[in-house]
């Protein structure tokens, strides 16, 4: 989550929700989250567990690029 | 009785020296939805921002609230935004205990200063963006 809400203050783009997975279950099943941290974004890239910046910023950038076609 | 214990309260006071300017915790309670939940969201929420005079709380209903809610884009209780000098966009779904609590504290430092720290490379990264990116971060307390 931390990289995340810094990246949400670094870019207007970009908002961090951090979601306290047992008290939102209907949102965990839609999510499948089976471990946690699982970071979803743009429901688009998910990945479980930390990552460093580098990889967590090639996420978001995966999931702001166009579908290949 | 207070959620956080003296030893906390101190912790956190010592991590919010690092604080640089006002901050609002916005706080989204409905009591016919999660009303336990809310109650100690808020509390822990009143208890946090007690441990620093530069920290407000504001607290809405989204049912009264509706047309701020929506803007805000919250849709669930219990909800924090933390705000500095404009929304930033940190939102918390659920009470911040455990692991999040931390977040919770990493997040009013943050959105207090508007200086993130990354690196050089991934803010050029993010300030090249064109679309809106939304992080969904799950976790639980443990």
């Amino acid at each position: 989550m931390r990289l995340a809400q810094h990246m949400a203050v670094a870019s207007d783009r970009v908002t961090a929700t951090a979601i306290e997975a047992t008290e939102f279950p209907d949102l965990s099943r839609a999510y499948r989250v089976m471990a946690v941290p699982k970071i979803v974004i743009n429901d688009r890239v998910e990945f479980e567990g930390a990552l460093p910046e580098g990889q967590f910023l090639d996420a978001v950038l995966r999931a702001v690029a166009p579908t290949a076609s | 009785m207070p959620i956080l214990a003296e030893r906390d309260q101190d912790a956190v006071r010592k991590e919010f020296q690092r604080i640089e300017g006002p901050v609002k915790l916005v706080v989204f309670s409905q009591e016919l939805v999660a009303g336990d939940l809310c109650r100690q969201n808020e509390q822990l929420v009143r208890e946090v921002a007690a441990l620093d005079d530069r920290i407000t709380v504001e607290l809405l209903n989204p049912a009264i609230d509706r047309e701020r809610t929506e803007a805000y884009g919250v849709d669930q209780v219990p909800a924090i935004v933390v705000e500095g000098a404009r929304d930033y966009g940190l939102r918390f779904f659920g009470i911040p205990s455990g692991y999040e609590f931390s977040n919770l504290i990493d997040a009013i430092i943050v959105a207090s200063s508007g200086e993130p720290a990354l690196s050089e490379a991934t803010r050029t990264a993010l300030a090249g963006l064109t679309d809106d990116v939304h992080i969904k971060v799950f976790s639980t307390p443990t």
